[in-house]
């Protein structure tokens, strides 16, 4: 899940500025669970912008934001709409804010700002374990990752900042190798706690990234040969 | 004096101090301090933008201290550069003469003065240890051989009142497995826990020749104390300490904080506990020849 937080309102006026009749995007998915773009709030955005003088002159959800094919889709479903629009404000990540780019060459605005790939730890309970580094690693970790759950992203263990369980960078967040080294006495694989990692390789994925269902990546896909 | 490297071969009580680089280019006190002490100490660290603030760098001012005929301790972290940036400052610290390096993680840059730089973290601590015996063997990281290489003795550092110690004794492990020839502890106070620290230390270092120095802060009052306790991880006053400190009036603090920092050296020389102390002034140089005086470590 891609965790995104709302944009101020007065930063959203200030780049609508110029643009009266306004298009918002929602998705149905991400931003629906995070409650930034979801029904409820491309509505209440819908009514900020009519108060201050804009014309929403189409909403819609799109099933999945960031799905490039549903928005152009839906763009070109409701064309005459659309194009009477000055900009397109997408209440989503980036990913669906650039899929909307990818659909019109009309000014488009961000409204939420992403934050992380997140678990769902609860309800708008959200949680940073995994950070897409393009290489797993974590079976050496007792499936705990020092990349993402340590704040430096260390690989040999802690650093001098650790205190009573917790991370120098915030009080309130454990420190990862305190976890790491509780999960391996768990599970008794003792010696995973006395290897020497290597540094990371930072370009197993360049970025930015792209990975197509064709040629040399076809297996890695696990589609049908 | 001889260098930092001879005086942990010699098998006696190793003394090291530390200068703080300024904010700003005026270095009138900080040369001041590096002459007042170059002589009395073995080996005088250099800190690397501490604390996650930024200052004159460690590296001019280490070959600054060479040019004076000291011998730096070239602190260098893992939080500001990569591991191109790293090893051409090891490279050009070798071309300045300084030989002794101190390999540090770094504080997260959200503890200092630029919350919004980016760290780098590319390396850890372990693998800036490695990275300098491989160039100590005439190669880069990446096994690239060198036109000329380098001659380390290289340290890095351990936090003794680590809370939990378990996973931090496993990293002080594998920077004993990378090579690590000396290792300065984050400031104790508690001589008996440190004893039983020195006690697993010892395991772990068992048949290599690592020598592990006591670090020193020294205590200038009992609301520092206070504030150690509360805010620096990984640092323990005992009550015992708090209580000494409560004792004597304001302006005889700095005094007492003096007097204990040279009662723990002459514990930890006459009963062997560890092979030497590194002194952090931090702000407080003017003190440390009294410190060492009082301890009866040098002249």
């Amino acid at each position: 899940m891609i965790i995104s937080t709302k944009k101020p309102f007065e930063e959203i006026l200030e780049d609508l500025e110029g643009d009266t009749n306004i298009v918002i995007l929602g998705c149905g998915e991400c931003a629906t669970a995070t409650r930034t773009g979801g029904p409820p709030e491309v509505a209440e955005m819908k009514a900020s912008l009519e108060e201050h003088g804009k014309k929403v002159v189409f909403t819609e959800i799109v099933h999945t934001g960031c799905h490039e094919l549903d928005v152009k889709r839906i763009l070109r479903q409701n064309r005459e709409t659309v194009d009477t629009a000055d900009a397109f404000l997408v209440l989503s990540c980036g990913a669906g804010t650039q899929a909307c780019r990818a659909a019109t060459d009309k000014h488009v605005v961000p409204g939420c700002d992403p934050l992380f790939l997140g678990n769902i730890q609860r309800s708008m309970d959200f949680m940073e374990k995994c950070s897409h580094c393009g290489a797993c690693v974590i079976d050496d970790y007792g499936a705990i990752c020092p990349i993402t759950r340590c704040a430096k992203g260390l690989v040999n263990g802690p650093c001098g900042g650790t205190s009573h369980g917790k991370c120098e960078v915030d009080p309130e967040m454990d420190c990862a190798w305190v976890l790491i080294h509780n999960q391996l006495k768990k599970e008794g694989r003792e010696d995973k706690r006395t290897m020497l990692h290597g540094p990371k390789d930072w370009n197993v994925i360049r970025h930015p990234a792209a990975v197509v269902d064709r040629g040399a990546d076809k297996q890695k896909m696990g589609s049908e040969v | 004096m001889g260098t930092y490297r001879d005086a942990c071969n010699s098998g006696n009580f190793v003394v090291s101090g530390e200068i703080g680089p300024p904010k700003g280019t005026n270095v009138e006190t900080m040369l001041h301090h590096i002459d007042m002490l170059k002589d009395k100490v073995s080996g005088l660290n250099v800190t690397d933008n501490q604390s996650a603030v930024m200052r004159l760098g460690s590296l001019a001012v280490s070959g600054e201290i060479v040019r004076r005929g000291g011998d730096p301790i070239f602190q260098t972290t893992c939080r500001d550069r990569n591991r191109l940036g790293l090893q051409s400052d090891l490279l050009s610290a070798a071309f300045l003469g300084i030989t002794n390096v101190l390999c540090l993680t770094g504080d997260h840059p959200v503890v200092g003065d630029h919350k919004q730089a980016k760290g780098v973290f590319d390396f850890d601590s372990v693998h800036l240890i490695q990275c300098c015996k491989k160039m100590n063997a005439g190669a880069d990281w990446e096994g690239n051989q060198l036109d000329g290489g380098t001659d380390f003795f290289v340290g890095a550092v351990v936090t003794p009142e680590s809370d939990p110690l378990e996973p931090q004794m496993y990293k002080f492990a594998r920077k004993v497995e990378a090579g690590a020839d000396f290792f300065q502890t984050q400031a104790v106070y508690d001589m008996d826990n440190f004893q039983r620290f020195m006690e697993q230390a010892r395991e772990i270092t068992a048949g290599a020749n690592v020598k592990i120095m006591a670090g020193l802060v020294v205590l200038t009052g009992l609301g520092m104390a206070k504030y150690m306790n509360r805010a620096v991880p990984g640092i323990f006053v005992p009550d015992s300490l708090l209580e000494e400190l409560g004792t004597v009036p304001k302006e005889e603090a700095v005094h007492k904080g003096i007097e204990i920092a040279a009662r723990h050296i002459r514990f930890l020389r006459d009963n062997k506990v560890c092979d030497g102390v590194h002194i952090m002034a931090i702000g407080k140089e003017e003190i440390v020849p009294e410190i060492l005086q009082l301890a009866g470590v040098t002249g």
